[in-house]
């Protein structure tokens, strides 16, 4: 295993007047994929989006590339080299392909060779360049979502359920690309509720439960223990 | 098991009306324009009515034009909104009066001149008033719309009470530049010179506002954000500060608004910005929060329904705008044109 480039230490996170997140310690380590699993409602997406500072850690801390980030501003966190893939895909509908990608190039200008080696991995993106994001379909929405998050590098990408409601298809376009980016040297903390994906690209996985973190190791010990997933997942990978 | 048996989909082609859709609100407009020459009895008073609906609706939009990128992109309701337009009518004015020289005379290079150093003044004064606005009192209320409404009414107040204690209660009468006076016969219309200048800056502000939000990164970010602000935050954006800069813009633009409108009526009072906030709040709701076309398609609806009803049935033009914002709301509940917006 790695240096961490990611670490959460004890954070708790409230929203409104529910308690989400209980003490959650969870270590991303550098140039690997990390699984984070669970069943609904354990608290998967509230630890993203408290990585990115959508949501406040009232207590505990977030340690990005060795610097505190806990009360960083969401931009900011950005900007520092995290980038972020929302479960809702996070598209802006009423723009199209190509002025998703535009806005997504922070940095300046798209850099047309890391575009060009974007539209072999996605080839849909080219084809509907000028269309509104809004007209492309489920799975095309969720390849701009990602690419647009693949467009510059970042150090360490938050990922949640990119395959959910995927054909077969697309989910393994979508593994692909996100090993390319792995094999790019980035990190990558991947919510996946799809096993197979999950078996494929994990190197680690950290399982939740009610707010917490309930299991951490690699993902092979994981994979070979099916009493073990029943026990955290309520049911083992291969009947998934 | 047989291979599946090829199948090439087909697409039905749409019909006529579903062809029309998009482009259904500015045919309402032309549609509009139409069922006005057919009910008003002479071509000439159609053509005048019809300049002078569009002048009233350019000045609208202007005016409304920042308070619906200020509701769509911040969600934030500034009933103060008027307050800009107000002292922008009262600084373009008292530069207006000031360049005396210059507006009196019969020259139009020498009016349009002053005319633009009153309108800069304006706008200078009311984005740097809008800045104020929004840190000392928009910033604190961020995310509460009742008190967002109540505090900006206050600021309201206290905006119109500060125009009369620098330029007194009275209302003050401006006459327009010299070559601005007047009318152009065109068809046997007497169409207003200032008018058909009015006409061509809403133009100008609506197609420098297109470009902005169409061909910039800037106007990317502020589409953007109208959808989904915290998105273009995760991208690495200070949505706080496109914030400001969408305020300090929208109340520039009330100003600009201001000035063109109290040239129009040749009079200005302190009240002047607020009264023209019922239509202004109807052409942002018909046109769809946060959508600039649906603004200015929406303002030139209102200004030129106004002209035709005040014509055929005075009695009714007080309510017409608010029929046309039923009627628009019932067909379309979001506005003409809405920007979608995430959940």
């Amino acid at each position: 295993m790695s240096d961490p480039i990611l670490k959460l230490e004890g954070v708790f996170t409230n929203i409104a007047q529910y308690h989400i997140l209980q003490g959650v310690d969870l270590t991303v380590s550098r140039g690997e994929v990390t699984m984070l699993l669970g069943r609904n409602g354990v608290g998967k997406t509230t630890t993203l989006r408290t990585i990115i500072g959508h949501w406040r850690a009232h207590q505990g801390r977030v340690m990005f590339d060795g610097q505190d980030i806990t009360k960083l501003p969401t931009p900011a966190i950005a900007r520092a080299g995290v980038g972020f893939v929302p479960e809702d895909m996070g598209i802006f509908a009423d723009l199209t392909v190509e002025e998703n990608m535009i806005l997504a190039a922070v940095s300046g200008a798209i850099d047309e060779a890391r575009l060009q080696w974007l539209f072999t991995v996605f080839p849909a993106l080219e084809t509907f360049w000028k269309k509104d994001a809004g007209t492309l379909s489920g799975g095309q929405k969720q390849m701009l979502s990602i690419a647009r998050a693949m467009i510059e590098e970042r150090a360490l990408y938050l990922i949640d359920e990119p395959t959910k409601g995927l054909a077969p298809a697309i989910i393994t376009t979508m593994a692909r690309a996100i090993k390319e980016l792995k094999d790019q040297g980035a990190s990558i903390l991947l919510v996946e509720q799809n096993f197979a994906v999950a078996k494929a690209l994990g190197d680690s996985a950290n399982v939740m439960d009610d707010g917490r973190m309930a299991w951490s190791g690699q993902m092979s010990e994981l994979t070979q223990d099916a009493e073990l997933q029943e026990r955290l997942m309520g049911l083992s990978m291969e009947a998934h | 098991m047989s291979a599946a048996p090829k199948h090439a989909p087909t697409m039905a082609q749409m019909s006529l009306p579903e062809r029309l859709a998009p482009y259904a609100p500015i045919l309402l407009v032309v549609g509009l324009v139409i069922a006005g020459f057919v009910a008003i009895p002479a071509t000439s008073s159609w053509l005048t009515l019809t300049v002078s609906g569009l002048a009233m609706g350019m000045m609208i939009f202007i005016m409304a034009s920042g308070l619906t990128l200020v509701f769509g992109l911040m969600d934030v309701i500034n009933f103060g909104h008027g307050a800009f337009a107000s002292v922008g009518a009262f600084v373009g004015v008292s530069f207006l009066l000031l360049l005396e020289h210059m507006t009196g005379a019969p020259n139009l290079l020498w009016n349009l001149t002053a005319l633009m150093v009153a309108i800069i003044g304006a706008m200078a004064a009311t984005g740097l008033m809008g800045y104020a606005f929004e840190r000392v009192i928009v910033k604190p209320v961020y995310g509460h719309h009742l008190k967002q409404i109540l505090v900006t009414m206050g600021g309201l107040i206290v905006v119109e009470q500060l125009i009369i204690v620098l330029w007194g209660p009275e209302e003050i009468y401006i006459t327009r530049p010299e070559s601005l006076k007047g009318a152009i016969t065109f068809a046997g219309a007497a169409l207003e010179k200032y008018r058909l200048v009015a006409v061509g800056i809403g133009l100008v502000v609506f197609l420098a506002m297109r470009y902005t939000l169409r061909r910039t990164k800037i106007g990317l970010i502020v589409r953007a954000g109208v959808e989904n602000g915290e998105m273009v935050q995760a991208l690495g954006y200070n949505l706080r500060m496109v914030f400001i800069g969408v305020f300090v813009a929208g109340s520039a633009l009330a100003g600009l608004g201001g000035v063109l409108w109290g040239l129009y009526q040749e009079v200005i009072t302190a009240h002047m910005g607020n009264q023209t906030m019922i239509l202004v709040f109807i052409v942002v709701i018909i046109g769809g929060l946060g959508s600039v076309e649906g603004c200015f398609i929406g303002a030139l609806m209102v200004g030129l329904l106004q002209n035709y009803v005040a014509f055929l049935e005075p009695k009714a033009a007080l309510i017409s705008n608010i029929a046309l914002m039923v009627a628009i709301l019932m067909w379309r509940p979001m506005g003409m044109i809405p920007v979608v917006k995430a959940k």
